[in-house]
């Protein structure tokens, strides 16, 4: 095993020179990575995370400058190296595995030439010999068919395969420690699973260091020994993961924790007993549920009830015969990784395509994608609140539209409905002025949500509508979005690959895999009870796992 | 590209250039007079009506539109391009002459082009302090007009260095000037695409990926930086190589220099249709072919426009 050194931050501070000043991003920072330690930092966008790692390995952007502190990897500091100086650590001291495997390998370069490109710059080994440590690295990440995966463009191997790829050429040179910037959050759950296994087995058996950088706490309690809590730029605070989790001492980790879903074990809200009718359903999920027999007559009938729905594009198979229904007042999830089918069913829910085969009755009516009327019934909240929202538009002509569209209200109404809408979502009157730029994310999505609801819909489909917000806002939003389903009666079909999410704002689901529904049913009963594989294979990893098995690092 | 996909983009090709014969052919016939005319109708020839009209039923300009096109088009593609009802003298001939030296004007013009682009994007990327100066190139050079380049870069080079003669030079002297002063208008351009696209590449990340590794600034930019930045710019290399053959005439004239240039400037002048029929076919033939090269080109270059292997 070879001897590593440890890095330890002290006092680190870091300021970006922007147009509108210096600002300072990261503030008293210190930390330590010891060799074959995991230390993660949590925390959310803007807290300074990828800062300090940034700093860490001297890929600070242009305008940005260490004002103060040091950074030491053995009896070199890292804060004081000029670029030549970095070019012979970074590599063979220090390796990076990137957030987003699929733009961070050269598309125009074959698999073998990326991983083998540390060596080449850093060692004089032989072309022959370079090959046979790339296949053999390759090999240890867990690569099929290694020789063939050699000639191969990263365009054909897959998200997970690409970060283990990219995990081979970090470790290509044996560094001391490695900065693992969020190299998950990219990818479907079950693959986030396995590449953060590997990560956790290469440490140990390499003796390798990692500063994990993360926003998820739950994936930070299931693997590093010492956790960081970063928020606006400073640590709030340091210690074992099991303190961190188990005893936290700051008010901001506890709000974390508790906004954190799969960490989260009470602070849900209550969903509403809609299991009456719901659990009829389950009595006969087994058959169909528009093939029942009378004795489930007595229930009300769906708002929404899909049957047999398929989706083909071209060759393609999107949706293979889904079947749910959504009685009124309830939210129905759809779960599964990307590529499920779950976006494309949403999308036929919306009115937005029609159905290759199979039906979408809303109401006991088929719904029909050029109705105009569909739109006032039926309304959907897209993924990213960032494009959703028209730029040049201010929020007010934003929520005006749709209004204006339906003749809803008269003319002079339309400003008094716009603040009272704004208001449901917890928002000033007074955003009604301001455009899509000067407002966070969590606002964007707020005014979306108004967007949609504004029309007085029935149902409404959302579309990972809060996977691409922070934890705390994410917490928000999906609180607002339970008060509002009460007070409106609104029935809704809730699209997300976060399991953690689904079984907390769900009434029913249905799991969705390669175009197929392989499971639906009540959600307490899936999670509780799932009957297929890849249900089980889904619920198992969601992180958070040691946490809620008591089986935290102690730090012993 | 399958051979299938190669198949359909040459027949593709092959409709366009028929659809550009096509179309010069309606617009030269919808000309108000036309080439036997402008030669023979001359009152100081003093040829009377009915010996024109023998003259163009001789050329055959007496036959139906439609007769025409098909006999004309029958010609190309048997590589009879007919004769200059100026010179009388046969086409094939005429082109075949010409052709030559225009293709090695435009060619070194175009390689001469793709290297001012690549210094101006080096010197982009790797000079801080020029940066800026060097960015303002591209605009600079677009705005300049040929013919003035071409006299500017004549009275300098030949008549106050002395570098190159201006009369008894060799033929690849008598190259330097012209491909330097067509150079300048498609370098522009080409290097404004190569410049973005370079920024565009230097900012995904994989680029810091390969910073990670250690990798020196001359190893990101060659080894990483560059060839992805370069599919961008091959798209527009094809596109601007039409307009060389435009600016080749006017740079031929500058420069009096014998080529396709000086042939249209001459068919212009004296409404020869037939050879103004053959100089809008070899520029379109021409144009159709780079442009298919790079087409060609681009699955050589970029993997992921490459036919999936099957493993």
């Amino acid at each position: 095993m070879s001897i590593h050194d440890s890095l330890v931050i002290s006092d680190l501070a870091v300021t970006y020179s922007t147009s509108r000043g210096v600002v300072q991003a990261v503030q008293n920072v210190s930390l330590s990575v010891a060799p074959g330690q995991i230390t993660a930092v949590v925390g959310e966008s803007g807290s300074g995370k990828s800062t300090t790692a940034q700093a860490a390995i001297g890929l600070l952007a242009d305008n940005a400058q260490i004002t103060a502190g040091t950074m030491h990897l053995g009896e070199i500091d890292l804060a004081r190296l000029t670029d030549k100086q970095w070019q012979r650590i970074r590599g063979p001291r220090i390796g990076l595995i990137p957030q987003d495997p699929n733009n961070s390998l050269n598309p125009v370069k074959t698999i073998g030439a990326s991983v083998s490109e540390g060596l080449e710059i850093h060692t004089s080994l032989s072309t022959e010999a370079r090959k046979a440590r790339v296949i053999e690295l390759l090999e240890m990440v867990g690569i099929d068919n290694p020789e063939h995966r050699y000639r191969q463009y990263p365009h054909e191997l897959s998200g997970g395969m690409k970060q283990r790829v990219l995990i081979a050429a970090a470790l290509a040179l044996e560094p001391d420690f490695i900065i693992a910037d969020e190299p998950t959050s990219a990818l479907d759950v079950t693959v986030q699973k396995t590449i953060l296994d590997l990560i956790d087995e290469l440490r140990h058996s390499r003796n390798i260091g990692v500063l994990l950088i993360t926003h998820d706490l739950a994936v930070a309690g299931d693997r590093a020994d010492r956790i960081v809590v970063m928020h606006d730029g400073q640590v709030k605070e340091t210690g074992y993961a099991a303190s961190v989790l188990s005893d936290p001492q700051d008010s901001y980790t506890r709000q974390l924790l508790a906004d954190a879903p799969s960490l989260s074990v009470a602070s849900v809200p209550q969903r509403r007993s809609v299991a009456g009718s719901v659990r009829a359903q389950q009595s006969a999920h087994a058959v169909a549920p528009w093939q029942r027999d009378v004795s489930a007559q007595a229930e009300p009938a769906p708002l929404l009830s899909v049957r047999n729905f398929t989706q083909k594009f071209g060759d393609f198979t999107a949706a293979e015969n889904i079947s749910f229904d959504v009685q009124r007042g309830t939210t129905h999830a759809i779960v599964g990784e990307s590529g499920s089918g779950k976006t494309t069913t949403g999308r036929a829910i919306a009115g937005f395509s029609s159905p290759t085969t199979g039906e979408i009755l809303f109401e006991g009516k088929r719904i029909d994608p050029k109705s105009k009327q569909l739109r006032k019934h039926v309304q959907l909240v897209y993924q990213n609140p960032y494009s959703s929202l028209n730029p040049k538009m201010t929020v007010g002509v934003t929520l005006a539209e749709p209004l204006k569209n339906f003749k809803l209200v008269g003319k002079s109404q339309i400003k008094e409905r716009v603040a009272r809408y704004l208001e449901l979502v917890s928002l000033d009157p007074e955003f009604a002025s301001r455009r899509p730029a000067e407002l966070s994310g969590g606002q964007r999505q707020r005014v979306a949500i108004a967007r949609a609801l504004i029309v007085e819909p029935e149902l409404v489909v959302f579309d990972e509508a809060v996977s691409a917000l922070d934890v705390t806002v994410q917490s928000q939003i999906l609180r607002l979005l339970a008060r509002l389903q009460e007070e409106l009666t609104l029935t809704y079909v809730f699209i997300s690959h976060d399991l953690a999410v689904v079984r907390q704002i769900s009434d029913t689901v249905s799991v969705m895999s390669a175009g197929q529904q392989v499971e639906y049913g009540e959600t307490e009963r899936v999670f509780s009870s799932p009957t297929s594989t890849f249900t089980r294979s889904l619920i198992d990893a969601i992180p958070g796992q040691r946490f809620r098995d008591g089986s935290l690092n102690m730090g012993l | 590209m399958t051979a299938r996909q190669l198949w359909l983009r040459i027949g593709q090709a092959l409709l366009v250039l028929l659809a550009t014969y096509t179309l010069a052919f309606i617009l030269l016939s919808a000309l108000p007079s036309d080439a036997i005319m402008a030669r023979y109708a001359s009152p100081d020839l003093g040829l009377s009506s009915d010996e024109i009209n023998a003259i163009r039923a001789e050329y055959g300009a007496d036959k139906p539109l439609i007769v025409q096109y098909f006999t004309s088009l029958f010609g190309f593609l048997t590589g009879n391009f007919g004769y200059s009802v100026q010179t009388g003298a046969s086409i094939a001939s005429m082109v075949a002459e010409a052709l030559p030296g225009t293709l090695a004007l435009a060619i070194s013009a175009f390689v001469l082009a793709c290297i001012w682009a690549l210094l101006i994007a080096v010197a982009a990327s790797f000079s801080r302090g020029l940066r800026g100066f060097v960015l303002g190139l591209p605009s600079l050079m677009v705005s300049l007009p040929s013919f003035w380049i071409g006299i500017i870069l004549i009275q300098l080079v030949s008549f106050k260095l002395g570098w190159v003669p201006v009369i008894g030079a060799s033929p690849v002297q008598s190259l330097i000037l012209p491909a330097l002063t067509l150079s300048i208008p498609i370098a522009a351009p080409l290097a404004q695409v190569l410049v973005r696209s370079i920024e565009d590449v230097e900012r995904q990340p994989f680029i810091s990926v390969v910073k990670a590794r250690g990798a020196s600034r001359s190893r990101i930019f060659f080894g990483n930086v560059l060839r992805n930045a370069i599919l961008p710019a091959l798209t527009i290399a094809g596109v601007l190589f039409g307009e060389l053959v435009g600016g080749a005439v006017v740079t031929e004239a500058v420069f009096g220099r014998a080529g396709i240039g000086q042939m249209t400037v001459n068919a212009v002048a004296n409404r020869d249709t037939p050879v103004l029929m053959a100089v809008v076919v070899i520029a379109a033939t021409l144009y159709v072919l780079i442009n298919l090269l790079v087409d060609l080109l681009h699955p050589v270059l970029d993997p992921r426009v490459r036919r999936k292997e099957r493993a």
